[in-house]
């Protein structure tokens, strides 16, 4: 038990230091940082302009969503960047417990992605007015955290398709830029056709977006504890899918020889 | 007539080379597509009325924009990781030469993006494609993405230098789609954001395009447009002499 621990965090630090490409300063400010920043102002001022919704709907939608900057990519490199560097023959011919492999990648991603929502809301405050009350900043946090975990987890679905895949980047753009429409990020769902809603609803953030605004404007955790139970559920469910196919992707690579080619 | 002859073979080699690259596909047709959607959706929900036709020829031009930008970035670190950047610098022309018509393609295929978001437009949520000046349009259309070409001829001269440059990609997107006003007017930002406007040419391009499609003074922005073009191209030409010479005196052009 003690070494599936030690796979799941050790492990998994070294694999996002290693794989992660944004890791260091001169990408990871511009990239993590100032991309979400430009991306909550754009959106806002979009908004204000197109006379849609209220201001802190831009902020909290756009806030909680940049942490699939991390969720997202991160994940998709933690993962499917071992095919690229040439590791995951290595990798796969250790006797290490998957699952810990797997999910310990995780660990690291989900805190920078919380990392990465906890600036874009001080930015939001500092730059765009957003004031919810100091009461509400640990229920706020609570629906935060699980919400980065869901999108923690959709990026590993992601990354597993990445073994095997040519070009996961692209996916994991589109998914990226896909969020912005199904997610209700900056337009509420009932404004969105029925099916569009109903995608929507399967993805990570949608309903972790839902619970944020509702705290912001005062709610407490109790009020939106099905919104967030939701969300935890749907993170279960994508991580769950994502260690399956990694499972049955690593089991055809092997089996058709194909574990490095691309 | 040797310069004419760099400019189209480097034209179509990189306009062949961009048209299998999944990621200009994402960014030249599909982004522009999704981020349109999103804008009709909320200029729909909101309360400004007959803005469509704004709101697809702005996500257009941000997806000339994304092309441009992450084309500039990409085709200096893409010859950097395939090690032909030194081959480039170590020819006789100008490396300037050699990367204008590489800029001119990245633009051109942003064009895919105007397109797109006109024709989806159209067809999902029936906006009018009713110009006010069909002919202007068709004038400022390809001043614009000239134009825009030869903004990211400068960019990517500072790309020869800077390692990270996709980082540099990944940052100026949404900086330049906001202080162009490609999707929003300018005046709902701070006054001191002006004159940073008044130096890019998407600002001028946009201005030009939509003043052309819905009724408005066209030269203007037009001459304002093309006067950044070719200033672009006189910086161009000094910046990668300049970068270039520090990246040899320093030994950095092969670094990734």
């Amino acid at each position: 038990m003690r070494r599936w621990w030690s796979t799941f965090f050790v492990g998994g630090v070294i694999a996002y230091r290693g794989l992660f490409n944004w890791i260091r300063p001169a990408m990871y400010i511009p990239t993590m940082l100032g991309s979400p920043l430009f991306q909550l102002i754009f959106f806002t001022k979009l908004g204000q302009y197109a006379q849609a919704e209220s201001r802190d709907f831009y902020i909290v939608g756009n806030s909680v969503q940049v942490c699939a900057m991390s969720s997202v990519y991160g994940m998709t490199m933690a993962v499917a960047n071992e095919r690229w560097f040439g590791t995951l023959g290595p990798l796969l011919a250790s006797p290490a417990n998957r699952a810990a492999v797997f999910l310990g990648r995780g660990v690291p991603v989900l805190a920078n992605g919380i990392l990465v929502s906890a600036f874009t809301f001080g930015a939001g405050a500092l730059l765009l007015g957003f004031r919810p009350g100091l009461g509400t900043l640990p229920a706020l946090a609570a629906v935060v955290v699980v919400t980065v975990a869901s999108c923690t987890a959709f990026g590993m679905l992601l990354g597993s398709i990445g073994l095997r895949a040519k070009d996961f980047f692209f996916a994991a753009n589109l998914a990226y830029f896909l969020m912005l429409l199904f997610c209700g990020v900056n337009i509420p769902l009932a404004d969105l056709p029925g099916w569009m809603g109903a995608v929507g609803r399967c993805l990570p953030l949608t309903h972790g977006i839902a619970a944020a605004r509702e705290v912001a404007a005062g709610a407490t955790l109790g009020h939106v504890s099905g919104l967030v139970l939701t969300e935890a559920g749907i993170a279960l469910a994508y991580a769950a899918a994502g260690l399956l196919l990694f499972r049955i992707l690593e089991r055809e690579s092997r089996r058709s020889a194909v574990l490095d080619a691309y | 007539m040797s310069a004419l002859r760099i400019v189209w073979s480097g034209f179509r080699t990189n306009l062949k080379m961009l048209g299998t690259s999944s990621f200009f596909l994402l960014t030249s047709t599909v982004q522009p597509v999704i981020f349109a959607t999103v804008a009709f959706y909320m200029f729909r929900s909101g309360g400004r009325s007959g803005t469509l036709l704004y709101a697809a020829l702005g996500a257009g031009m941000m997806g000339v924009w994304s092309t441009t930008l992450f084309g500039s970035g990409g085709m200096i670190q893409w010859q950097r990781w395939q090690g032909t950047l030194e081959i480039g610098v170590a020819s006789p022309p100008s490396l300037a030469l050699v990367y204008l018509p590489f800029s001119l393609a990245n633009a051109f295929t942003g064009m895919y993006a105007l397109a797109a978001t006109l024709v989806w437009g159209r067809l999902v949520f029936g906006v009018p494609l009713h110009f006010v000046h069909p002919w202007l349009f068709l004038l400022a259309l390809p001043a614009t993405v000239v134009s825009l070409g030869l903004m990211g001829l400068v960019l990517a001269s500072t790309f020869v230098l800077y390692r990270y440059a996709n980082a540099m990609s990944n940052l100026l997107e949404y900086p330049v789609w906001i202080a162009s006003g490609l999707i929003f007017s300018t005046s709902i930002l701070p006054g001191w954001t002006r004159p940073v406007s008044w130096v890019l040419p998407p600002y001028w391009g946009i201005l030009a395009l939509r003043h052309a499609a819905l009724g408005g003074g066209v030269w203007g922005p037009l001459a304002a447009v093309l006067g950044l073009g070719l200033a672009s191209i006189v910086v161009s030409f000094f910046t990668f002499r300049w970068f270039e010479h520090l990246s040899r005196a320093r030994a950095t052009l092969a670094l990734t």
